[in-house]
């Protein structure tokens, strides 16, 4: 298996630089009109009456959909990725940017024109806008973690053992709306054939759309198809089936002909869901020898009004497993606001939980003058504490020890504000990762031609991840075949049938699925061989290798194998999915961060100077794509820990900066020299291929080890994200 | 963004004949003007291109440079004479956008970008700026990025420019021709306007009349000159605070100096109350903190954007540290 864990390049990268990648809204269909979106200006209240006169009167106009003309939708369950509302169902206005009309046009410069002549009359409410103003309304969620548990744990007394501390952290931590603005915008073209819908469709999951499509049109899912061969970044905000996507196959059956839908880089701030405000409250104490002895841990996110669905942000489930602490309470709460629904965003919950938790880990050691590794170590979880099992596999240690080599932490002098370098306040921080390993049921097939060449079908994603790649490397090492003889489909709800790219779970899902459709195909290969020459031969005896079967004394071509049948391929559906290993085992990824921060202290800046992530990611199967979301992930992290932000006007709940101008990701002057360690790892128990989830790892843990390394330069404690030069000129 | 026109005079002469027609609108590099339109908080019926214009050189002898109007931000940066007498332009323009932006963004249209106040570039909100009369919600909104000195109860929108700043440091002027033909000149501390109670006035310009060049005197001072941005985002963002300096010193002496600042004004702001402080004192770190510590008089900031005076107090006092360096 020597070509799984090589750092090959991505064999869709040629397509994609060369402008061959074809993406959703770049496939040509005959016939086609395109609609733009028509958004609410008021936050909450009801439209009255439209007034389409002048739009309608514009060039090149074909229908407008508002919801006194919608196609009433069923309210049929769908999927986990269906989102029901707002649909132009009816005249409410739940949030500001809330769609209430959908221009249909000739094209797409005559629709723009035409939607922004749509009026609407509204009997304006008052929103609410502010999470802070309505702690008082927070309410539990029902359908916490789809409705696999409750949102509450407790173990021991965190009240009563509160107290008995040495070392006591209460805070509030609080972290801000985020967008996750992919590069490629939410886009759909839509075209009804009779009854069947085919749309081609950005998402991250086709078979949670074709769902959708199919529960809200109340057709059977066999009717609908998705097309989706690449998809420029996701990032979660493409995980449901949101909104647009249905309007463009509404108003495809309305006007009868092939609708393409593009939302604007505007409108994704309240289209397709966002990382909810939150705001964490952290009792932790710990004892003189540097033992957790309680730790509380409330979160509270920011959701849309109920009416639009649930989402949770899972901001506590981190602190219920990382470390060994016996009296441990968490608690989950939500915030009704006049906001669009929010969502997944990379490392949902861990990423602004852990912030949270690792900077109150952080003032935990600080106040006990331990250093922040080995307050860690005290801690260390040999098992999950909350579950109450083995890991499955657990690194964090490696991951600790090689990061801080790699960084150079003893170098550190532990005193705040005691590193400079010229007038900048140097500082560094460290914060630990974790992510859990999920997986869901998944199916591939594999065929081996018999002229050498592999197809392999599955019917998931590449979210720009190496999907693609990796499962080229899965089928090529199971049959013995150069990556280049492997071709690989993705994409297609007509292939055998995966869950969504989301969770960090494509490679520990698919995987596996496609491993053993190509061991199955080498299996029948072998049988033929044992048929033809080497009876009763044992497997280890066989090997698949070039187009040809190796055995005892000599090789048998596959073509030859095949010819004699009459057949010129060997193909196998297998279906993989997760055993009893789970109720077993805890499974988990887990990392550590490390970020030198210099902070101007009369002009505020902070900028990063060096960064060292080391990360337990589990068995590796490309170690350039791996380096590459390591990377990436950490990147992201530094958006959230220093810029990034959506802004909400309090009196109207608008977004103010819906722009990529004006909502700040890095820019390569902001992101310093990155080392991603991949720490030696397999975790056969997880899934056959010992992978673990390596998309959502490497931002977990950044914005605390950021914020962590502020504070050693400054002696400041930032506890609202992102940090901003106004909090340090007080410095 | 709603339908438009275009015409693509190929003289000077043509273009101010062609601003004529109802609804007509120069477009330079485009950079700031397409954005608008695609918000549809512009929208022209007609756009007047002033690429084929020859208007796009460079020229510096003893007595200053001049920079036509279409001379891109990215060729000006670049030109030698400029790196030699004044670092400050330079350094303005590089501190700007990103090198794509550079490349399309003009002299002229850099004087006449609009504020990124967030309101006033999304027609979902009401902005006094943009619909007069019908208020301003940014003043008690989301006011972190907007201006603490020269707004008014209508406006508070910040100046996005860079460069302005360094002209207005460097007492430049620009050169404008009117549709009568007739030429005049204004000094950039005076091309843009306080917002008072109307906002959606921005500059000192006649109605069709065209920015030619900016002239910028040649003066030692102008040879000692930094600019310094401070930003949330390292590269690609608008100032929070920016600070253009430039001094001239004789026997230790401060004899001349040229300070503005951005990301703090709802124009280039000019800092006099700092040059004056400056000039005939000893060129000391306590001059230089004493009289950066001027700056800032009569600021009001809003809710969210009071650490603004601190920081622009410490950028001007770094700016002027550097310089003495």
């Amino acid at each position: 298996m020597a070509i799984l864990g090589q750092p090959i390049d991505r064999i869709d990268g040629r397509l994609k630089v060369t402008g061959a990648a074809r993406y959703a809204a770049e496939f040509a269909v005959p016939d086609l009109v395109h609609a733009v979106l028509v958004e609410s200006t008021i936050g909450a209240g009801q439209i009255t009456d439209f007034d389409l006169t002048e739009a309608q009167a514009m060039p090149g106009v074909i229908a407008i959909v508002t919801p006194q003309n919608a196609i009433r939708l069923s309210d049929k369950k769908g999927s986990q990725q269906t989102v029901h509302a707002p649909l132009l169902q009816d005249m409410e206005v739940h949030y500001n940017g809330q769609h209430i009309a959908v221009v249909v046009a000739d094209t797409f410069d005559r629709a723009t024109a035409a939607a922004a002549r749509v009026r609407a009359q509204y009997q304006p409410g008052e929103p609410v806008t502010r999470m802070e103003s309505a702690l008082d309304q927070a309410y539990a969620p029902k359908h916490f973690r789809n409705g696999s548990r409750p949102p509450d744990s407790r173990r021991g007394d965190p009240d009563t053992t509160f107290a008995t501390g040495a070392v006591r952290v209460q805070a509030t931590y609080v972290t801000p709306i985020e967008n996750h603005n992919p590069m490629e915008p939410h886009a759909t073209i839509a075209r009804w054939d009779g009854d069947k819908l085919t749309v081609w469709h950005a998402t991250q999951g086709i078979s949670g759309t074709q769902q959708s499509l199919a529960a809200l049109f109340g057709i059977d899912a066999q009717n609908v198809r998705v097309i989706c061969p690449f998809v420029g970044g996701g990032f979660g905000c493409k995980g449901n089936t949101w909104p647009p996507a249905v309007l463009a196959a509404m108003a495809a059956k309305i006007v009868g002909r092939p609708v393409k839908l593009v939302v604007t880089r505007a409108q994704m701030f309240t289209s397709n869901g966002y990382r909810p405000e939150t705001i964490q409250k952290l009792s932790f104490a710990a004892s003189a020898d540097g033992r957790l002895v309680s730790m509380r841990h409330d979160g509270f996110s920011q959701m849309s009004m109920p009416a639009l669905g649930e989402y949770s942000e899972p901001v506590g489930l981190p602190t219920e497993m990382l470390y060994d602490c016996v009296n441990v309470a968490v608690t989950h709460r939500l915030v009704p606001t006049n906001a669009s629904l929010p969502t997944y965003m990379r490392a949902p919950g861990e990423a602004p939980g852990n912030f949270a938790l690792e900077s109150a880990i952080d003032e935990l050691a600080a106040g006990l003058r331990i250093d922040p590794i080995d307050f860690r170590l005290r801690n260390y979880a040999e098992r999950d504490p909350h579950e109450n099992k083995p890991f499955a596999s657990k690194a964090l240690r490696a991951c600790y020890a090689m990061g801080a080599d790699a960084f150079g932490w003893l170098r550190r002098n532990p005193v705040p504000r005691s590193m400079r370098n010229g007038r900048y306040l140097v500082g560094m921080g460290m914060a630990t990762s974790t992510y859990p390993t999920h997986r869901m049921p998944a199916d591939a097939r594999v065929q081996l031609g018999a002229n050498g060449v592999a197809l392999v079908q599955v019917g998931s994603q590449d979210l720009g991840t190496g999907t693609y790649t990796v499962m080229a490397q899965t089928a090529a090492a199971a049959l013995g075949l150069p990556v280049g003889r492997v071709r690989v489909e993705l994409g297609d709800s007509n292939l055998p049938k995966a869950p969504v790219s989301g969770g960090s779970m494509t490679v520990a899902s698919v995987g596996p699925a496609v491993l053993a459709a190509a061991q199955s195909v080498r299996a029948k290969l072998f049988d033929m061989a044992r048929a033809d020459r080497w009876q009763g031969a044992p497997d280890d005896a066989l090997r698949l290798a070039d187009g040809a079967v190796f055995g005892p004394d000599g090789r048998m071509p596959i073509a030859e194998l095949m010819a004699r049948r009459g057949i010129d391929a060997v193909d196998a559906t297998a279906h993989a999915e997760q055993g009893p290993e789970k109720d077993q085992y805890s499974m988990h990824a887990f990392g550590a961060q490390f970020a030198e921060v210099w902070v101007d202290p009369d002009l505020g800046e902070v900028r990063i100077r060096r960064y060292v992530g080391a990360f337990d990611c589990g068995h590796v199967l490309n170690a350039k794509t791996a380096r590459s979301q390591l990377i990436g992930g950490i990147v992201y992290g530094i958006g959230m820990a220093l810029l990034e932000q959506t802004h909400v006007d309090e009196e109207t709940g608008r977004v103010v900066n819906s722009n990529i101008s004006e909502y700040l990701v890095p820019v390569n002057a902001d992101v310093p020299s990155i080392e991603a360690i991949i720490v030696p790892s397999d975790d056969r128990l997880s899934n056959s291929l010992g992978a673990k989830g390596i998309g959502e790892l490497p931002m977990v843990g950044v914005a605390a080890a950021v914020a962590n390394a502020v504070w050693h330069a400054t002696g400041v404690r930032v506890r609202r994200l992102p940090i901003r030069v106004e909090d340090m000129l007080a410095s | 963004m709603q339908a438009f026109t275009l015409a693509q005079p190929a003289t000077i002469d043509a273009a101010l004949t062609a601003v004529a027609s109802p609804g007509a609108k120069y477009i330079a590099g485009g950079t700031d003007l397409m954005q608008l339109m695609k918000n549809d908080v512009e929208t022209p019926a007609q756009l007047i291109d002033l690429e084929p214009l020859p208007l796009s050189r460079i020229q510096a002898d003893g007595n200053g440079l001049r920079l036509e109007a279409m001379a891109r931000m990215s060729d000006v940066a670049d030109h030698p004479a400029v790196r030699a007498g004044w670092p400050v332009i330079r350094e303005s323009l590089l501190a700007s956008a990103s090198p794509q932006v550079r490349n399309m963004g003009t002299m002229g249209g850099n004087l006449l970008q609009r504020t990124r106040c967030g309101y006033f570039r999304d027609t979902g909100f009401p902005c006094n700026k943009r619909v007069p009369g019908s208020g301003c919600p940014a003043i008690p909104g989301e006011n972190r990025l907007l201006a603490i000195l020269g707004g008014s109860q209508h406006c508070i929108a910040t100046h996005p420019s860079d460069l302005a700043v360094a002209f207005a440091a460097l007492d430049a002027s620009v050169e404008l021709r009117d549709p009568n033909k007739q030429t005049r000149w204004l000094r950039l501390r005076d091309l843009h306007r306080l917002p008072g109670d109307t906002p959606q006035d921005e500059t000192n310009l006649g109605t069709g009349e065209l920015i030619v060049a900016i002239v910028v005197p040649a003066t030692p001072a102008a040879r000692r000159s930094t600019y310094l941005k401070v930003r949330d985002r390292a590269s690609f963002e608008f100032a929070l605070v920016s600070a253009a300096v430039a001094i001239e010193v004789r026997d230790g002496t401060i004899v001349d100096a040229g300070i503005a600042a951005g990301g703090v004004g709802t124009k280039p702001w000019p800092l006099p109350e700092v040059e004056s402080a400056l000039r005939g004192g000893p060129l000391t770190d306590k001059t230089l903190h004493d009289a950066a510590m001027q700056a800032g008089q009569g600021a009001h900031p809003a809710s969210q954007n009071g650490f603004k005076l601190t920081l622009l107090r410490n950028t001007v006092f770094r700016a002027l540290q550097i310089v003495a360096a």
